[in-house]
């Protein structure tokens, strides 16, 4: 460095303090450009969990259309829907909040706890149309705190070809016991039971809450004999290998590809999978999950809620409220939800959906008797909750525990 | 650089006699235009320092400051947690998980760590010899070590898959009974540790070899001269001279696999009940494996992470000194 010239060095170091400053100045640009606070520059922020949905997608269009007729530009993008909820706590505290923002239904309470969201008070949400179970969801503490754009919920998919073969009259599955006893005939007629998903994750708690509700258990009390009873179903079709033992990995996702192979008779999914079960190239049906001793258990929601965050402008929320109000609104909210294939959360759209589809009808009669992972004032009790509802589905059906003792423990350490 | 960095630092007076004895090993800087060298020697230091206190020191602050205050949601958000002092790191380890995932964590690193390095060294021992297609073959070694890690870990979660998995159809072919390789409590530890080995075997192979090749050539044809056998050829010339390497070589591989996360979230996500469940895996959990975050204790854990790896690291810069000096 000693043999450089002078001229040379100089030019250096000015280089060097041009890129510097350069840098500097592209980074404070950069957050001012993720950000949504550059005054009232006509450009309003959208989060949401569909990245599926790229430009030049319904989707992606109505949000434009709404924008277009607020008098806005939208700025839109779509996070995993895992990412969604970090990414925003992180986004409000620094002030950074998107104008509006659709999350999945359990972690409103979540956001709401944070002091994220707006309350239907005060960001004028109408939300006297839609279904009150579906809306408690979006409830804690007497206050409301989003719409839901759609919903959806589980059932049991059922292959017709491998129940006819195996002499099982799908009919006669009502209950508990009798299902248990299809999926004997099943396995002796050399297919396969039922699969589902019960990986160490929200997704799994999701799909054991049919049974745990089926069975009368209360989500205070995770131990009940009744809780027991459905953690005991479980395992015991694991250990007649009646479910195979791959649902203690399966995401919703590989056991809906397990069901597409055609060799499983039962699947416990989702309405989102109603396009793919078109696509699987065989016969299917659709029953409600059964409760315990008969009748159809209380499925959970899912789906995603329309919510407001709070801004430091609050001039912001007249437009936020215009577009909330344009794509809320009845045909956008028809349109939306056949592209997400989810139900609808108000009656006379569900309606207008299962007059056009039929196949909707035990989705629709599912999602009206389903229930909130986070109602019943639950709210973000629920997170904690789960987890060690879903830890011990995985000890008890990896064997580790029994199903009486992962509940016990499980109890514990929720307090 | 570092001499031209370190004069402006240590000079106490404008005395050069002075700064020539607090670097005695550096050049006496030149004389002419001092000041012009020191504004291009801060210059020069700057985007570096910026670079590492935006990207290294500012993170690491925060993460400690979020292991020691009580953060939940709200007071995230908002900015105000209170100051709990080492709350979060009791909570830590007063967890039932904490016992288990030292366990999983010491043996996951101890296992892979040994078996990468035999396997490694074996591999490039054995490349060494320049048979035809050798240059090949080790190429197609390296393939684990370009894959990206969500790629081979969703193929390994393929083949181990208990009931379509290809392994365990083989197995079932040869007449063994099929293994729950990633659901079973007793097998999932194992089951990402052999997926870790074969994803770690190449960073070993390839610089073991080049080890090799700074080896004489010479050394073998005496030894072999004096009747040494290849055996008795690896253990007294290879091994020995290869032992610099080694060493690097098992503490880079230390730190890395200290913090191994993806393939284990991957594969397993830690369970079944929290058997295959590593420091790693389990700050992850902690901080957003729940829909509503626990901060505090997922950053404790998170820094006793990087605790152990600075151990290992300062270990690591102590042995490259002594190998600098010998």
């Amino acid at each position: 460095m000693n043999s450089f010239s002078r001229g040379r060095r100089l030019t250096a170091a000015a280089l060097t303090a041009l890129a510097v400053a350069t840098s500097a100045t592209a980074c404070g640009s950069g957050s001012t450009g993720t950000g949504t606070k550059a005054a009232d520059d006509g450009t309003y922020t959208i989060w949401d969990p569909y990245p599926q949905f790229a430009k030049g997608s319904a989707w992606v269009k109505l949000l434009d259309a709404c924008g277009a007729k607020a008098g806005v530009k939208i700025k839109r993008t779509g996070f995993d829907t895992s990412d969604l909820a970090n990414k925003t706590l992180l986004a409000a505290q620094q002030d950074n909040s998107p104008d509006l923002l659709i999350v999945d239904n359990p972690v409103v309470s979540t956001l709401a706890e944070a002091g994220v969201l707006t309350t239907t008070d005060e960001n004028k949400l109408d939300t006297s149309k839609v279904d009150p179970n579906l809306l408690a969801a979006g409830q804690v503490g007497g206050k409301t705190y989003g719409t839901p754009i759609g919903a959806n919920t589980l059932a049991l998919y059922y292959n017709k070809k491998v129940l006819k073969e195996a002499g099982v009259d799908v009919a006669s599955v009502k209950d508990w016991p009798s299902l248990t006893a299809a999926l004997a005939k099943v396995e002796k007629a050399g297919k396969k039971g039922i699969t589902f998903s019960a990986i160490g994750t929200e997704e799994g708690s999701f799909q054991f809450l049919p049974w745990f509700w089926g069975s009368g258990a209360k989500l205070t009390e995770l131990d009940s004999p009744a809780a027991v009873s459905a953690l005991s179903l479980w395992k015991g079709w694991l250990d007649k290998g009646y479910a195979p033992n791959s649902v203690l990995n399966n995401t919703q996702t590989t056991s809906w590809q397990e069901f597409a192979t055609g060799d499983y008779a039962f699947a416990e999914n989702g309405t989102w999978q109603l396009a793919g079960a078109k696509k699987a190239g065989f016969d299917y049906g659709v029953l409600p999950v059964p409760a315990s001793g008969g009748g159809n258990a209380a499925a959970p929601t899912g789906g995603e809620f329309v919510t407001v965050p709070v801004q430091s402008d609050t001039g912001r929320y007249t437009t936020t409220q215009k577009l909330t109000t344009c794509l809320t609104s009845t045909q956008n909210l028809y349109d939306t939800d056949t592209t997400l294939s989810y139900v609808a959360p108000t009656t006379e759209i569900q309606d207008k959906q299962v007059a056009a589809d039929p196949e909707l009808k035990p989705w629709v009669e599912a999602v009206r008797s389903a229930k909130g992972r986070t109602s019943d004032d639950l709210g973000t009790k629920y997170p904690k909750i789960s987890e060690q509802m879903w830890k011990a589905v995985q000890s008890a059906l990896s064997g580790s525990k029994s199903p009486k003792d992962a509940l016990t423990a499980a109890q514990s350490a929720v307090k | 650089m570092s001499h031209t960095t370190r004069v402006p630092h240590r000079r106490p007076a404008p005395d050069h006699s002075g700064a020539a004895g607090a670097a005695p090993a550096a050049p006496p800087p030149a004389r002419r235009r001092p000041s012009s060298q020191q504004w291009a020697a801060w210059a020069f230091l700057t985007p570096v320092t910026l670079y590492l206190v935006l990207f290294y020191a500012y993170p690491l602050y925060r993460n400690i400051d979020l292991s020691l205050r009580n953060y939940t949601v709200r007071s995230f958000v908002q900015g105000d947690a209170p100051f709990t002092g080492l709350q979060n790191y009791r909570t830590v380890f007063d967890d039932p998980t904490f016992a288990p995932a030292l366990l999983h964590t010491v043996v996951f690193t101890a296992v892979c760590l040994v078996f990468q390095y035999a396997i490694g060294l074996a591999l490039a021992v054995f490349f060494n010899q320049h048979f035809r297609l050798s240059a090949t073959l080790r190429a197609l070694f390296l393939v684990p070590w370009l894959l990206p890690l969500i790629v081979s870990a969703s193929t390994w979660s393929w083949m181990l898959n208990s009931d379509s998995g290809i392994v365990n159809a083989v197995l079932h072919a040869v007449g063994v009974d099929p293994v729950n390789w990633l659901t079973s409590p007793s097998w999932s530890l194992i089951s990402v540790i052999i997926a870790n080995i074969w994803i770690g075997v190449p960073f070993n192979l390839v610089v073991l070899y080049s080890g090799l090749q700074s080896i004489p050539a010479g050394l073998y044809e005496a030894a072999a001269l004096d009747g040494a056998g290849p055996w008795r050829r690896f253990w007294s010339i290879t091994f020995p001279l290869l032992r610099p390497v080694s060493a690097i070589t098992l503490l880079l591989g230390l730190v890395y696999t200290l913090k191994v996360f993806d393939i284990i979230w991957i594969m397993t996500k830690g369970g079944p009940a929290e058997s295959s469940t590593t420091f790693a895996t389990w700050s992850y959990q902690l901080g957003f494996g729940n829909l509503l975050p626990a901060f505090g204790p997922g950053a404790a854990v998170g820094n006793l992470l990087v605790v152990a790896a600075l151990v290992f690291g300062l270990v690591y810069a102590r042995v490259q000194r002594k190998q600098a000096l010998s």
